[in-house]
C-alpha cells in the first residue's frame, strides 16, 4: 500500500476512532448516534438472524436494475445524440440543466403510471443516473480518434454495429466516469424512493427503524448500505484502473 | 547492397495509361462545403489516374494538396463532388468494396483487441471459418514479425509495432489493393527505412496494388514503381516519375546514385509547389 494511501487509510480510522470516543463518552447521545461498534455489531447480528434479507434482495435487485436500465438507456441516447447535430445543439443546455430538476416530484406520476410496486422505484433511480451516462457517452465518443471512425466505415459497418463494435469499446474508459454516476446516483434514487414508497426494502427498514427510535438497527443498516456501496465503487475502480492500465491511458 | 538495375533518362518522363487496371479515376474534383455557407474549398482539381494490377504508386505533394483526399475517394470512403472512382471496373459509391484495403497515418489499432484479435477482427466480421482465422491471422503475425506480442494490448507497443498490426489487419484480408495514408509519418527516420522494406516484402509476396500516400521524397522514390507529384491545393498531378527499380528491392537502393537524381527531380518539380502551398499556410 502506498504512503497516500495508508494516511488516507489512517483518517479514515482516526475519524472512525474520533466518533467511537465521542459516542462513549456520551458527548454524542445514543439518541443521536450510537458507537461505530455499536452499529459494527448491529450489522453483524442482522445479517446472522437474516432478517433484513429479503428487504436486502429487494433493495439490490432494484438498483441492479436502475443501473442496467440508466447505464443502457444512456449509452443509447448518447450515441443518438451524438449522431444527430442538430438534436444536439437543441438538447445540450437541457442536459447540463437536468440535475437541477427534483426529480423525485415526477414520483406521484410514476405511481400513478406505474402502480405502488418496484417499477417507479426502478424508474427513479434510473433517471437519476442516466443523464450522467448519457453526457458521458457523447464526451466519450467526442473523444474517439477519427481514425477509428473511418477504420469502422472501411469495415463497411452500419451505425449501429459502428456503435457496439467501435464507439462502445473505444469509448469505454470516458464512459467509466457516467458509469460510476449512474452506480451512486440509482442507489440514492433507489433507496430516497423505499423511503417514500415504503413497499419493502432498505430504505423502508431504515425509514421503520428511524420512525420507531431503533438507532441500532438504523445505524445497522446505514452501515450495511454505506458497506454494498463503497464496496461497489472499490469494484469499479479496480476495473477502471486495470482497463486504463491495459489500454495505455493515465 | 542488392544489384539495382539502373533506369534510362527516359524513365524519369510522364508515363503512359496503363492497361489492366485496377484503379481507375477519372475527372476527380472534390470541393469540401464551407460551415460558413462560402463557396467551399476545392481539394482537388479533375485528377485523373490509373494504378495497373500489381502496381507500387506513390503519390507525394505539398501540404494540404489533397493527397488524403484522393485516397479516401479512391478507397470508397468519400464521394467526389465530380468524376467518378472504379475498382477492378466497378463504379464506387461511397463505400469500401472488398479486396480494398487501406492503412491510415494515425494510429488505428484497436486499444481494447490484444495484437492478435486486432487482426482477426476483419475476418470475424466476414464470419470466416474459425480454422481458417486462425491459420490467415498467425501467418499475417508472424508476416510483420509480431508472433511474440500477439497477446499483448496496443498500448504495450512501440508506435511502429502499432502501426505493423494495423498493416497485418489489413494484409488478414488479403486485399487486391492496398492503400497507405501515410502510415510511417509518425515515425523516426530508421523505423520508416525498415517499415518501407516490410511493405515491399508484404507488396511482392501479396502481388496487391498499392497506393501509398506520402510526404516523403526518400520514402516515393524508394517504394515506387510509380511517383505521382501533385501540385498545391485544388491538388492535381502535374507529373509522374517512373522509378524502373526491380520488383526485388529493397532499402538499399538509397546509396544508388538513381535514387539522388530521383529525389533531385521530383524536388525541382515540388519545390514551386510547396512554395505556394507555404505562401498560403498550407504546411
Amino acid at each position: 500500500m502506498s504512503r497516500v494511501a495508508l494516511l488516507r487509510l489512517a483518517v479514515v480510522v482516526g475519524f472512525v476512532a474520533v466518533v467511537e470516543l465521542l459516542c462513549r463518552l456520551g458527548v454524542i447521545t445514543p439518541l443521536t448516534m450510537i458507537p461505530p461498534s455499536a452499529m459494527l455489531l448491529s450489522l453483524v447480528h442482522l445479517i446472522a438472524d437474516g432478517e433484513v434479507n429479503a428487504d436486502l434482495v429487494f433493495t439490490l435487485t432494484n438498483i441492479a436494475a436502475a443501473i442496467t436500465l440508466s447505464i443502457v438507456s444512456g449509452f443509447i441516447l448518447g450515441v443518438i445524440i451524438h449522431a444527430l447535430p442538430r438534436l444536439r445543439r437543441v438538447v445540450d443546455p437541457l442536459l447540463a440543466a437536468y440535475y437541477a430538476v427534483p426529480t423525485f416530484v415526477f414520483y406521484p406520476l410514476l405511481l400513478v403510471v406505474l402502480g405502488v410496486n418496484r417499477l417507479p422505484l426502478i424508474v427513479i433511480g434510473a433517471m437519476f443516473g442516466v443523464v450522467g451516462m448519457t453526457v458521458s457517452t457523447i464526451d466519450g465518443i467526442d473523444r474517439i480518434p477519427r481514425v477509428l471512425m473511418k477504420t469502422a466505415s472501411a469495415y463497411d459497418m452500419n451505425p449501429i454495429t459502428a456503435a457496439l463494435l467501435i464507439k462502445l469499446p473505444a469509448a469505454t474508459p470516458h464512459l467509466f466516469t457516467g458509469v460510476k454516476l449512474a452506480v451512486t446516483y440509482s442507489v440514492i434514487g433507489v433507496v430516497a424512493g423505499e423511503f417514500i414508497l415504503s413497499i419493502a426494502g432498505m430504505g423502508r427498514s431504515i425509514a421503520f427503524a428511524y420512525n420507531d427510535l431503533d438507532n441500532t438497527k438504523m445505524y445497522g443498516l446505514l452501515l450495511l448500505l454505506l458497506t454494498i456501496t463503497t464496496l461497489l465503487n472499490v469494484a469499479l475502480q479496480l476495473i477502471e484502473q486495470r482497463l486504463y492500465k491495459r489500454w495505455g491511458r493515465a | 547492397m542488392m544489384a539495382v538495375a539502373r533506369p534510362s533518362e527516359a524513365d524519369v518522363e510522364p508515363s503512359a495509361p496503363i492497361a489492366g487496371a485496377t484503379l481507375g479515376a477519372e475527372g476527380i474534383t472534390h470541393v469540401f462545403a464551407s460551415a460558413a455557407g462560402g463557396p467551399g474549398v476545392k481539394a482537388l482539381d479533375n485528377v485523373d489516374l490509373t494504378l495497373a494490377r500489381g502496381e507500387f504508386f506513390s503519390v507525394i505533394g505539398p501540404s494540404g494538396c489533397g493527397k488524403s483526399t484522393l485516397l479516401e475517394i479512391a478507397s470508397g470512403l468519400m464521394v467526389p463532388t465530380e468524376g467518378q472512382v472504379s475498382f477492378e471496373g466497378n463504379v464506387l459509391r461511397g463505400k469500401v468494396p472488398d479486396g480494398i484495403g487501406i492503412v491510415f497515418q494515425e494510429d488505428a489499432s484497436f486499444a481494447w483487441l490484444s495484437v492478435w484479435d486486432n487482426v482477426a477482427f476483419g475476418l470475424r466480421r466476414r464470419s470466416v471459418d474459425p480454422a481458417e482465422i486462425r491459420r490467415r491471422v498467425d501467418y499475417a503475425v508472424a508476416f510483420m514479425g509480431l508472433q511474440d506480442f500477439s497477446q499483448s494490448y496496443p498500448a504495450q507497443l512501440s508506435g511502429g509495432m502499432r502501426q505493423r498490426v494495423c498493416i497485418a489487419r489489413t494484409l488478414v484480408l488479403q486485399p487486391r489493393l492496398i492503400l497507405l495514408d501515410e502510415p510511417f509519418g509518425a515515425l523516426d527516420q530508421q523505423t520508416r527505412l525498415l517499415m518501407g522494406e516490410e511493405v515491399l516484402r508484404l507488396w511482392r509476396e501479396t502481388g496487391a496494388t498499392v497506393m501509398l500516400i506520402t510526404h516523403s521524397l526518400d520514402e516515393a522514390a524508394m517504394l515506387a514503381d510509380r511517383v505521382g507529384i501533385m501540385s498545391a491545393r485544388p491538388g492535381r498531378f502535374i507529373e509522374t516519375l517512373s522509378t524502373g527499380w526491380p520488383r526485388e528491392r529493397d532499402s538499399g537502393i538509397v546509396a544508388d546514385p538513381r535514387f539522388g537524381e530521383l529525389t533531385a527531380a521530383m524536388w525541382s518539380l515540388l519545390r514551386a509547389e510547396s512554395m505556394r502551398s507555404m505562401r498560403r499556410g498550407g504546411a
